[in-house]
């Protein structure tokens, strides 16, 4: 057990180090740079500032400063702001952390109880409005939803703020956030519960004399869960890392819009930075959502 | 209903199944998986019910239980339990008898028992639905039933997970939880079919020694005749949904009077008989989709004769307590009756 996850540890540390390389290299690989404008800059001024943050050396040089700062845990500062990239980062991931962790919690928490009426509801009423509206969710783009969202609620019935300094304005983005992965939680939740009440153990449970609702809460849920669990991590890891989409629609300042701002601006350590970042959260999080597999079935064995 | 006296011991028939249909709603049609089945069972008494794959064996017993899935159901008959019908009974009444009145055990020990919960927790659960024990008294209930269906270290064993049991030792443990609340009835489907030859002896001996002392009342389901031979006092032969013939064990082995129970006992292999000795039925099972007009076996019949095609034969009683439905005893009766008109 303890040996398994030292080997995966390591093999994260490798993968980490892996996309750090490969991002290193491509961002310099392609043409243009920081303080490439549409006016071209002047060459002096252009050579000046490259001297100042170390662009004008050769980029296997730059690729060793960089790695050494990084084991030192220095991340470098943004090349458009002068601030640290770590505060850049970490303030971008509260913003998009808190918004993420509520949407994480309104998917499960509805995507298991929709999934469980729809697979006890089968083929009538319920399942099939659900199976509408969770298909509805699933196929339209999060930013039509988003900006419909804001629309409806903000603009025609006026009944939550477009912004405002208290949290009242994160219902709309949660909402916006969570619909697509409480969508699929449901079909998948759905579909495995059905195939599992059709197997021999619910049987022997209803020959026990176990009441219906226990036998899908105790006997079918913990087994209909394990598909659920794989796709938690990398969603949990891909929604904390904030969504440009939805920041962008309700402007909140979260880490999804720094990620695409520091590619835009070809900011060089604000790239790096959050490019490390979301790959370690999507890793840890692969990481334990294979531990929590272990509590659930105790089948899997570490090896 | 009065409940109250289906916790009382009895003597005697405690079931008795009086015209039984069950009915599978398909899209392509009805499936009457089981069609006007009538058998009693006495208390501390073993009934075989043997027929090969999709008689009715199966779905007879989740009739009895109410297990059956949709989109089966009973469309007919009683399942008279100590005298009170189980077939009006709702689920949620039907869950006071389910694995306190009548448990029931079934063929893969592997895919009955739920994978993510260990062994003694599923034991318990049984316990602590129909009993008064809690904490400890349950822990120790495990124990001894652990023991007395011979597993080691029971102790060891509550605490494991199916995965880590051998598929004999899972039988045992199905085995465990159908008896935790002491029942009157247990069914058994097919315990041993999906068991090492080694084994399946091994369950069955503990069935019957389970059965001996403490008193229950068997219904062995089966596809073999051979391996209940010894533990029956009375057989069902079922063929498409309805009894062919039934009787005292003896009378099924030794006087069979329906074409296809004399098949059956034909392609048993024995100490005597080699491979080409056995004399499989010829044939395939009927379609349950399209029933033919008279007897269902009659297609498939080496003696059937033009009222066998057209008309379904009455169940004649030949011995006491012997049924059997086949168009040939009233054949050699008419014979009989005829011959002595002659003389």
């Amino acid at each position: 057990m303890l040996r398994y996850f030292l080997k995966r540890l390591g093999l994260a540390l490798v993968t980490v180090g892996l996309i750090m390389t490969i991002t290193f290299w491509a961002m310099n690989a392609v043409p243009g740079g920081p303080f490439e404008r549409e006016k071209a800059p002047e060459p002096r001024v252009k050579a000046v500032l490259e001297a100042r943050y170390g662009l004008d050396k050769p980029i296997g040089q730059q690729f060793v400063m960089y790695v050494g700062n990084v084991l030192r845990g220095d991340f470098g500062i943004s090349l458009k702001t002068g601030r640290e990239i770590t505060t850049t980062i970490l303030t971008g991931f509260k913003t998009s952390a808190k918004l993420g962790a509520m949407a994480i919690v309104v998917a499960v928490f509805f995507g298991l109880i929709f999934g469980m009426t729809a697979a006890l509801f089968r083929n009538r009423f319920p399942d099939r409005l659900i199976i509408f509206l969770t298909t509805f969710f699933v196929s339209v783009p999060s930013f039509v939803l988003a900006t419909l969202l804001l629309l409806v609620f903000s603009i025609t019935l006026g009944w939550i703020p477009v912004w405002s300094a208290t949290d009242r304005h994160m219902l709309l983005p949660v909402i916006a956030l969570a619909l697509y992965p409480m969508s699929y939680i449901t079909r998948l939740t759905k579909s495995n519960l059905l195939d599992i009440l059709g197997q021999d153990y619910i049987r022997t449970a209803r020959a026990k004399g176990v009441a219906g609702w226990l036998i899908v809460v105790k006997h079918a849920l913990r087994n209909a869960l394990i598909p659920v669990i794989t796709y938690l991590g990398p969603l949990t890891a891909y929604i904390l890392t904030g969504s440009l989409v939805v920041e962008t629609v309700f402007t909140l300042g979260g880490l999804g819009r720094e990620f695409i701002t520091a590619i835009l601006q070809r900011d060089y350590p604000l790239i790096m930075g959050t490019t490390i970042f979301l790959s370690v959260i999507m890793i840890g999080m692969t990481l334990l959502s294979d531990l929590i597999y272990k509590i659930v079935d105790p089948r899997i064995t570490f090896s | 209903m009065n409940m109250q006296g289906l916790h009382e011991k009895k003597e005697g028939v405690i079931l008795s199944v009086r015209n039984l249909s069950t009915s599978f709603f398909t899209g392509s049609g009805e499936v009457k998986a089981v069609n006007g089945v009538s058998f009693d069972l006495e208390a501390g008494k073993v009934l075989g019910i043997v027929g090969e794959s999709g008689s009715g064996k199966s779905v007879t017993a989740y009739s009895i239980l109410q297990i059956l899935t949709h989109p089966g159901r009973i469309v007919g008959g009683q399942v008279l339990y100590k005298g009170v019908d189980l077939a009006k009974f709702s689920q949620r009444q039907m869950r006071e008898i389910r694995g306190e009145q009548i448990s029931i055990i079934f063929q893969d020990p592997m895919t009955s028992l739920n994978p993510t919960y260990t062994v003694g927790n599923q034991i318990g659960e049984a316990i602590r639905l129909h009993t008064s024990r809690r904490g400890s008294e349950v822990r120790d209930r495990i124990v001894e039933l652990l023991t007395l269906v011979g597993i080691n270290e029971p102790q060891k064993r509550a605490d494991q997970y199916p995965h880590e049991l051998s598929g004999g030792m899972r039988q045992r443990i199905m085995i465990a939880m159908a008896i935790a609340c002491e029942p009157d009835i247990l069914i058994a489907d097919e315990p041993t079919t999906a068991l090492d030859v080694t084994i399946q002896a091994q369950i069955l001996e503990l069935i019957q020694k389970l059965q001996d002392e403490l008193g229950l009342a068997v219904i062995m389901i089966t596809h073999d005749l051979g391996i209940i031979a010894d533990m029956c006092d009375d057989i069902i032969v079922m063929y498409a949904g309805s009894i062919a013939e039934r009787g005292s064990a003896d009378d099924i082995f030794y006087n069979p009077h329906h074409e296809y129970t004399k098949g059956l006992l034909h392609s048993i292999p024995t100490m005597e008989k080699t491979d080409d000795m056995l004399i499989p039925i010829a044939g395939s099972p009927v379609d349950m989709l399209a029933m033919p007009a008279g007897c269902p076996f009659a297609p498939r019949c080496p003696s059937a004769m033009k009222v066998c095609m057209t008309d379904m034969p009455e169940e004649l009683e030949i011995g006491d307590g012997h049924f059997a439905s086949c168009w040939m005893n009233v054949k050699d009766m008419v014979m009989a009756e005829a011959g002595e008109q002659h003389e």
